[in-house]
């Protein structure tokens, strides 16, 4: 197409910062990621400040069941390491395994989905609400944004690997799957954050 | 390329609708933030008519409650930055040499996700009563019901909107301003306006999602019965007023810094001289920036934080006045020696300076804890945020406008009227604001809508009102102004003020790809080192070449509305018209992912016509 889109096999080493658009779309993903640190701040400290506030329901060490957390701790930080093997084969340029490592990825975080959605079900049946407690409010709210970043991330690497089979690794396609696994990155952190301070400073009593 | 797309050109309405140029974008700002700086302006002065006399029945207290919260926040979020955003659109990628900005289409979505979402706030007027706990909407006045019925759910919808769109407005200005400089324009050679931009920029980046969490957390409370906000189940109602105020400080220099930039521009133009002290000035810049992240608190002195975090917070608050002392003394020493031109915008610049000084001056005074339990919810706030918002922001603006007015339109203002415009607003403004410290030294509360007769608050609140009166006529001025502007004002030509910076270097109003050909940076003050070199234009940094340009696109208005409707289906609690709008919203987002924009090219001879002042 157009003289700014490279023919399949002729991309250089770093596809996602070849053109000034793919450098302009990493450059303002990071920044966009600088501002979500705010707003998953700004959650945290919510959460921080309301966690003890039960209203006479469970408490966090009574509700949380940590063997199922783990396990979608791992699965999420797994999924991490797939999609940098999908970058990876994007620089090797072989588009083949990059899209079976990102379908890895989309089916590791559907899995992970799963697993929360699971463990909601449960808190909910012990009386653990959005609106039974404070600290019900500030749970469901921070793990739940980050459940909700997870299904985007979902949807939008699924979407991209899509489009690969049409439109093959471009200098067009390669910076959009290199921010999409930035993003990825970013939600493992955040999780990494979550499991730290809402579920093992939860059990500590 | 195989068969050259050339751009057929949209016209009329469909062209606005659908623009992706920064520069018309620009234009869009302007009036929509134009017609909320109206409406808000509107506002105050029906405030100031129920003040005018004690215990006076003009609108009553409710209706005196929605009126003080829709000002404003009407004026903060829906006109002051606005106007800011419709000034950056028109001038910072000038002003960097670059032909457009790094996101053309997120541009064009910020702007319409502001546009809407301020449209939902100010329909609550006619659906069922406006936002009435404060612009702060502290809770729990803001999170029942019982005092605020819904007019709360439209603030916490439309402001999330809205914000949205500033904050990627914010990230686009960043890329374009790291990214697409000119060859040779340095980061130390970037006017101080583009340098405003720059902090400004990483402020909206770092702040809003502060307001994004509060604006959810308010939202869960009132609409999904969560109890954030909720002391009986557990809630705490600081947690807004830190969050609020971790954005709203921040928000204040994101105000104040674009007018520190105008003011750099337009008084170092207007007086012939190089701006003193630049670097100190962007070190200032970038200091204030910093610092007005570490000042929240200084908002909830009496809260009951402790004298330590008081006396930590004060401190940092003075702090502030050091860069902001270093700005004043160098557009004093710019000045200083210099060939001044009284023209409007200078007359605004020159009357910035004192009444800026004095909104610092209160402002340190507030900063002392001990005081501000003295000054606190009183009209000595009132008094001091509006001489830094109006007498420094507003005054920016203004200057702003007349100066780059005749970029934007080709047209020049008429300065006959602008003075009269100026002198209207200078004069009403410090007869509506400076009684308004006595008054609250006094010991008249804010927000309360009256107040009883001879208790020595009747004369200060008159003079005020009639004040009020004369920055309206001052408004009414600029809009004549404007209209006889369009009519038959003076073409402007590519450089009307003598000018120092790159914008200058171009036709008026800036083809649509801006520059024919990248111009190559040789110094501060891009356009005066080549004038003083003699060559009086820019060299070019390429040859004459074909332009790459982006499509426009119908996306980011439908991508806005499908937000827009579903507010209201949060607000009415109505799940398909939720379900509906988010839809419209994703399904323009997978159509903006699954089809490439290619573009098209603006061939050499329609460059060769820009040339010679034929808009391409």
């Amino acid at each position: 197409m157009a003289t700014h889109h490279a023919v399949n096999g002729t991309l250089p080493p770093e596809p996602e910062k070849a053109t000034l658009e793919g450098r302009n779309k990493v450059l303002g993903f990071w920044l966009f990621l600088g501002g979500e640190c705010v707003l998953f701040g700004s959650l945290f400290a919510t959460f921080i400040a309301l966690r003890d506030q039960v209203n006479g329901g469970p408490t966090a060490s009574e509700l949380f069941q940590m063997p199922v957390v783990a396990l979608a701790t791992f699965i999420l930080l797994t999924s991490s390491l797939t999609s940098v093997l999908g970058i990876l084969a994007m620089h090797r340029n072989k588009v083949g395994q990059m899209q079976a490592w990102f379908a890895i990825t989309v089916l590791l975080g559907l899995a992970f989905l799963g697993l929360e959605i699971y463990e909601f079900v449960e808190y909910y049946h012990h009386g653990h609400m959005l609106t039974s407690s404070a600290f019900g409010s500030a749970f469901y709210t921070l793990v739940g944004f980050h459940g909700g970043h997870v299904l985007f991330g979902v949807l939008w690497i699924a979407l991209l690997i899509a489009q690969s089979f049409k439109k093959g690794l471009t200098l067009v396609t390669a910076p959009k799957f290199y921010v999409a696994s930035l993003y990825w990155h970013f939600v493992d952190l955040v999780w990494v954050f979550i499991f730290t301070v809402v579920y093992l400073m939860g059990m500590v009593e | 390329m195989s068969g050259q797309v050339t751009y057929a050109g949209r016209k009329g309405l469909w062209d606005w609708l659908t623009t992706v140029d920064h520069k018309k974008i620009g234009i869009l700002y302007l009036i929509a933030g134009g017609i909320f700086f109206l409406l808000g302006g509107l506002e105050a002065i029906l405030i100031r008519i129920q003040l005018m006399y004690p215990n006076y029945d003009f609108v009553g207290g409710s209706t005196f409650n929605e009126l003080i919260t829709m000002h404003g926040t009407t004026m903060i979020f829906l006109a002051a930055m606005p106007i800011i955003f419709a000034l950056m659109n028109a001038v910072v990628p000038l002003q960097i040499g670059a032909r457009d900005v790094a996101y053309p289409f997120i541009n064009a979505l910020g702007f319409w996700l502001f546009f809407f979402g301020g449209l939902l706030l100010n329909l609550s007027w006619f659906l069922g009563g406006a936002p009435d706990a404060g612009w702060t909407a502290y809770p729990p006045l803001s999170s029942g019901h019982d005092f605020s019925d819904q007019g709360v759910d439209f603030y916490v919808i439309g402001l999330q909107i809205a914000g949205i769109g500033t904050w990627i407005g914010g990230i686009n200005f960043l890329a374009t301003i790291v990214n697409m400089r000119a060859p040779g324009m340095t980061y130390m050679r970037m006017p101080l306006f583009t340098w405003a931009t720059f902090v400004t920029s990483l402020l909206i980046l770092f702040a809003f999602p502060a307001i994004t969490v509060s604006l959810v957390l308010l939202m869960f409370d009132r609409l999904f019965g969560a109890n954030f906000f909720d002391v009986n189940a557990g809630g705490n109602v600081i947690i807004w007023q830190h969050l609020f105020w971790v954005f709203g400080h921040p928000e204040v220099y994101i105000l104040i810094l674009p007018a520190f930039g105008i003011i750099s521009e337009v008084v170092s133009t207007f007086a012939k001289k190089r701006l003193f002290g630049y670097s100190a000035m962007v070190f200032a810049t970038v200091l204030i920036g910093f610092l007005g992240f570490m000042v929240w608190a200084h908002h909830m002195f009496t809260v009951g934080m402790g004298p330590i975090a008081n006396a930590l917070f004060g401190v940092a608050t003075m702090l502030i006045a050091v860069p902001t002392g270093i700005k004043i003394f160098n557009w004093l020493f710019t000045m200083w020696g210099g060939q001044i031109r009284f023209t409007t915008a200078n007359l605004f610049a020159t009357g910035f300076i004192p009444t800026f000084v004095m909104g610092g001056t209160t402002g340190v005074m507030l900063s002392v804890p001990p005081a501000d339990y003295q000054y606190h919810d009183s009209y000595f706030v009132v008094a001091h945020f509006h001489y830094v918002i109006v007498g420094g922001l507003v005054f920016g603006l203004f200057a702003g406008l007349y100066y780059w007015w005749p970029k934007m339109f080709g047209k020049k203002l008429n300065e006959t009227l602008g003075k009269w415009n100026f002198w209207l607003f200078f004069i009403g403004f410090h007869l509506t604001f400076f009684p308004q410290h006595f008054l609250g030294l006094m010991g008249m509360p804010r927000r309360v809508y009256t107040y009883q007769a001879d208790t020595g608050l009747d004369l200060g609140n008159f003079i005020s009102t009639i004040g009020a009166f004369g920055m309206g006529l001052g408004t009414i001025v600029l809009l004549i102004n404007i209209i006889v502007s369009i009519r038959k004002g003076e073409p402007a030509g590519a450089d009307p003020w003598d000018g120092r910076t790159l914008e200058w270097a171009i036709p008026s109003p800036a083809p649509e790809y801006n520059f024919a050909q990248t111009p190559l940076v040789r110094g501060l003050d891009a356009l005066w080192t080549e004038k003083m070199s003699g060559n009086g234009k820019m060299l070019p940094a390429e040859p004459l070449g074909e332009i790459h340009m982006p499509s426009p696109s119908v996306l980011p208005i439908i991508m806005s509305i499908g937000l827009f409707i579903a507010g209201f289906g949060f607000m009415y609690h109505n799940i398909p018209v939720i379900i509906g709008g988010m839809a419209i919203t994703f399904i323009c987002m997978i159509i903006r992912s699954l089809v490439d924009d290619h573009g098209y090219h603006v061939k050499p001879k329609e460059l060769e016509d820009g040339e010679k002042g034929v808009k391409a």
